[in-house]
């Protein structure tokens, strides 16, 4: 009789109508930082991100434009599905590690670090032709087991202070933490211009932040742990807006 | 060579004021900070932004270690004629950079 009140309840918690984009817990200020484009800082990414776009790479001597054409048509909407489960590769792939495929295999260049200014430029671009759109990360069968481990790394407690993300970020989100509100934790704007980094920063910075902050060693950039939490991060947004590139403090 | 954006209205009328809106990607490290080895890290930031429409100079500036980095910086124009407007600035490197944005002036009224 338990489990399925609490299976109900848990449905109707993560309900989309109850999902919180971090962007309604920054402040008015940061709010139209993001709302201007002139004023968004992730803009300066985006403008490089574009120039990536049609400048020929690596040793093929191809640009993303070669194959792909106009990004504000061929990726609309693409960042949104991401991470997806690549079936030849038989994990999830997130948009950072399908350019990385894309650059490296394709258009063989050297290899793109997740936080360089390369990847952020060109996942900011990305990101940026499905901004309005709602996220649709799939929950087919093959993201399932992903999913699953997903969520249980996303309620397992870590680190020295022994806390899981589920403890705050579905628990007590909403109230604050030393002064600071707590965010659901959507991936919805990434990557994201944080005021505190004073720099654009991927999903993986922050959630490398979060681990380091309690005191856990954060996961490896090519873990199969990272994956599985990126994936069930971005399915526990499905249904919010992309904002990318959101502008955080 | 930094990522400069500069949003200005392509034709504004003579003599109503115009919005410059700049957003500048610099680091704007201010010297008060150490690196992970104890070492200062040197000051590098903007100092100094001059902005000319047709020549003539609409804006000077001299900007001070506590700003962000990435600044941001909006201010008011008007211009009588058409031309180019310019945006010169220097950081403590030395290294200076000019961006040039044409703007078309039509007549009042």
């Amino acid at each position: 009789m338990k489990w399925p009140a609490l299976l109900l309840a848990t449905l109707l918690l993560l309900g989309a109508g109850d999902k919180r984009s971090g962007y309604l817990d920054a402040s008015p200020g940061t709010r139209s930082m993001q709302d201007d484009d002139a004023a968004n800082p992730g803009f300066l990414w985006v403008l490089q991100g574009k120039a990536l776009w049609n400048q020929p790479a690596g040793a093929s001597g191809k640009a993303c434009a070669t194959c792909h054409g106009e990004a504000p048509r061929s990726m609309a909407g693409v960042a949104a599905c991401y991470p997806r489960v690549d079936p030849t590769l038989g994990h999830p792939v997130s948009l950072d590690g399908q350019i990385r495929q894309c650059r490296v295999g394709r258009q063989g260049t050297a290899d793109v670090p997740p936080d360089s200014d390369t990847m952020l430029a060109l996942t900011a671009y990305v990101g940026l032709q499905s901004r309005g759109l709602p996220i649709a990360v799939a929950d087919d069968v093959s993201a399932r087991p992903f999913l699953d481990q997903g969520r249980r790394l996303f309620e397992t407690r870590m680190g020295q202070l022994n806390l899981s993300c589920a403890q705050c970020h579905d628990t007590l989100a909403g109230q604050r933490l030393a002064g600071t509100p707590i965010p659901q934790g959507h991936p919805n704007g990434y990557p994201q211009y944080r005021l505190e980094w004073q720099a654009m920063g991927s999903l993986y910075r922050r959630i490398r932040n979060c681990m380091t902050g309690v005191r856990a060693e954060p996961f490896a950039p090519d873990s199969d742990d990272l994956r599985a939490l990126e994936l069930y991060l971005g399915w526990r947004a499905n249904g919010l807006k992309v904002e990318t590139p959101a502008v955080r403090p | 060579m930094v990522r400069v954006l500069i949003n200005v209205p392509k034709r504004v009328k003579a003599g109503e004021p115009f919005e410059v809106k700049l957003l500048i990607g610099h680091p704007m490290e201010s010297g008060q900070r150490r690196d992970t080895m104890g070492q200062a890290i040197p000051r590098d930031i903007i100092h100094d932004l001059v902005c000319t429409m047709a020549g003539q100079e609409v804006l000077r500036a001299t900007l001070f270690p506590a700003i962000a980095a990435n600044p941001y910086l909006t201010f008011s124009a008007t211009a009588r004629q058409s031309g180019d407007l310019v945006i010169r600035f220097t950081d403590d490197q030395g290294a200076t950079q000019t961006e040039t944005v044409a703007i078309t002036v039509d007549p009042p009224g």
